[in-house]
């Protein structure tokens, strides 16, 4: 968790995303900002997030996208 | 001829009343409630500012809506122009806005009343949509506005960006918004069967197309919710629930969808037309769209707000390799766009490759900017090509070549603005907002193209990268705010004393 937090930090370091819940519902992470996380993410965890994975439920917060990389390191 | 943009609506009010004209998830307008609409706001507009004179500035602080529109047509009616202002930008930025038009009026929707009372501060008169609703239409009052105004009388006027840090206004006319609406339609076989999904703000001249086109042609135009450009399985699915058949989109969204390979999921069925501009579009972006619309047209526009959103076109008709570029075409009508090397002289497609700085003359020019005299000065030059009578053009300081085919082929920037997310954007306005928070020493902006952001190296002892991004917030629009910060011991400067932009580049770029 601490690791994503640190790629989240590197798009948006004044968010707090111990408690943000609301990432894409209140524009926060915009589309760029998806792209870029996606490309991260992909990279770091050598997981491939498809467009049916990319659902404001899945990125509204840390926790929610930690579980979507856990899930798919799985698959 | 046409010489008031109006005239579109009444024509398709007439023409189509009961369809729908503008909507969004939760509001729908049909062209006569539209029109309705707009004769009530125009009616509330010249009552209250019935002794202060015509082609005023009107200020427009709404959400995005089919509701903002008829407010736009509103202020058209009352013999005004409309300036629309993004709900979300930072207070300080909508200060010097107000501090440079010196709005007459500023429309909000009612619940912005409060906020937007605070930040006009007693210095223009603040009306909700709502409470302008409630007038009765005067036509009679409102047809002898109309028959005193003329073709060249301002329409709108859009803030960009500004090298100083202070945004700048650009007034556009009638004229120059009835040609380009002329051309676009024409270019692009718009009827009165299209369905436009409207990605662009308002606020923004790229919308001009949705929100015009769609209004001369008796179309329909939706709106897609902006937080669908960040999950695009449901935004494709949205496409096809609204059988939306034409989309002007900046690249950055077409690019959402190709990057993630989104078509497999859902194919917009009725899509038919494709139209991008307003940055660069990745040529692969470009090869997904087309290979999964093989028969769709497709079309790339050019062009700054200071020449009313467009003055080139190029309809796609060949194949590209990824590593190709796109033209950015040749030029519309009624504009004439011409190349000019740095000693002012012509460059002809007779001699491709060669570099010139983008100069266009015609009706598409913008009035110039508001309160802003050298600056007009400064980009609505005397054409150097004529010396027989006044004729203004206006440099874009963008860098083009002519490629093999006759067409233009976008090369770069002469100076520090950059497009970022379809925004056009002077990095100096960045520095400049930076460089007032106290404990900075210094700060330089790059943009990488390569990665589409913006980076930010900046000096200080007492700062930090969560303390500056919360104070930029603060001044600039979230699409100006660096995507990268860096922290430096020193800022590298020329033997002039300027920031070495070069050397900045090598550092954070090339050599990071």
């Amino acid at each position: 968790m601490d690791e994503l937090i640190d790629i989240l930090k590197g798009i948006h370091p004044e968010v707090d995303y111990e408690t943000e819940e609301a990432l894409i519902d209140s524009r926060i992470f915009d589309s760029f900002d998806i792209v870029t996380l996606v490309g991260q993410l992909t990279e770091e965890y050598d997981i491939e997030i498809g467009p049916e994975d990319l659902l404001p439920e899945n990125f509204n917060s840390a926790k929610s996208i930690y579980e979507l990389v856990c899930r798919l390191m799985e698959e | 001829m046409l010489t008031n943009i109006l005239e579109y609506l009444e024509r398709s009010a007439e023409k189509y009343p009961d369809k729908t004209a503008y909507a969004s998830d939760d509001k729908q307008l049909t062209y006569s409630q539209l029109k309705n609409g707009a004769e009530r706001i125009g009616t509330g507009i010249a009552s209250l500012t019935e002794n202060m004179g015509e082609n005023l500035p009107v200020m427009i602080f709404m959400k995005k809506s089919p509701e903002t529109i008829a407010a736009f047509m509103g202020v058209l009616m009352s013999g005004n122009f409309y300036v629309p202002i993004d709900t979300e930008m930072p207070v300080h930025r909508v200060g010097l806005i107000i501090e440079n038009l010196r709005p007459s009026l500023i429309i909000c929707d009612a619940e912005l009343m409060d906020e937007v009372d605070r930040i006009a501060g007693g210095r223009a008169a603040v009306r909700s949509y709502e409470s302008l609703s409630g007038f009765d239409p005067d036509h009679e009052r409102l047809r002898k506005i109309r028959e005193r105004r003329i073709d060249t009388d301002p329409a709108y006027a859009i803030y960009t960006s500004g090298s100083t840090g202070i945004p700048k206004g650009v007034l556009v006319s009638h004229r120059s918004l009835i040609d380009y609406v002329e051309h676009f339609s024409e270019a692009c076989g718009f009827s009165d069967t299209d369905v436009a999904g409207n990605q662009v703000p308002f606020h923004f001249d790229a919308s001009l197309i949705d929100i015009y086109c769609t209004l001369r042609n008796g179309a329909s135009m939706v709106i897609i919710p902006v937080q669908l450009f960040s999950a695009p399985a449901r935004l494709l699915e949205h496409m096809e629930r609204w059988k939306i058949t034409i989309i002007r989109w900046v690249p950055s969204a077409l690019n959402m969808v190709s990057t993630f390979g989104a078509l497999k999921l859902s194919r917009p069925s009725e899509l038919r037309k494709i139209i991008f501009g307003a940055e660069a579009m990745p040529t692969k972006c470009f090869n997904y769209w087309k290979s999964n619309y093989p028969d769709a047209f497709f079309m790339q526009i050019y062009g700054p707000t200071e020449i009313t959103g467009i003055c080139t076109y190029y309809i796609v008709d060949r194949d590209f390799d990824d590593s190709e570029t796109i033209p950015i075409g040749r030029q519309i009508k009624n504009s004439s766009v011409f190349l000019l090397d740095e000693n002012d002289r012509l460059i002809t497609d007779s001699d491709p490759g060669m570099i010139g700085e983008i100069c266009v003359r015609g009706s598409g020019l913008a009035n110039g900017y508001i309160n802003s005299p050298e600056a007009t000065e400064r980009s609505f030059t005397q054409n150097p090509l004529n010396n027989r009578y006044p004729e203004r053009i206006y440099r874009t300081g963008d860098l083009a070549s002519y490629n093999e085919y006759g067409e233009l082929v976008f090369a770069s920037r002469k100076d520090h603005q950059i497009k970022h997310m379809g925004h056009r954007i002077e990095l100096p306005e960045i520095e400049a907002a930076a460089s007032g928070m106290e404990g900075m020493q210094n700060a330089a902006c790059i943009f990488d193209e390569r990665k589409n952001r913006i980076i930010m190296a900046y000096v200080s002892d007492a700062l930090d990268d969560i303390a500056i991004i919360e104070y930029l917030k603060k001044r600039l629009p979230r699409y100006m705010i660096p995507n990268v910060l860096k922290k430096i011991g020193k800022m590298p400067f020329t033997t002039g004393g300027k920031t070495d932009r070069m050397k900045l580049r090598e550092m954070m770029i090339e050599n990071p």
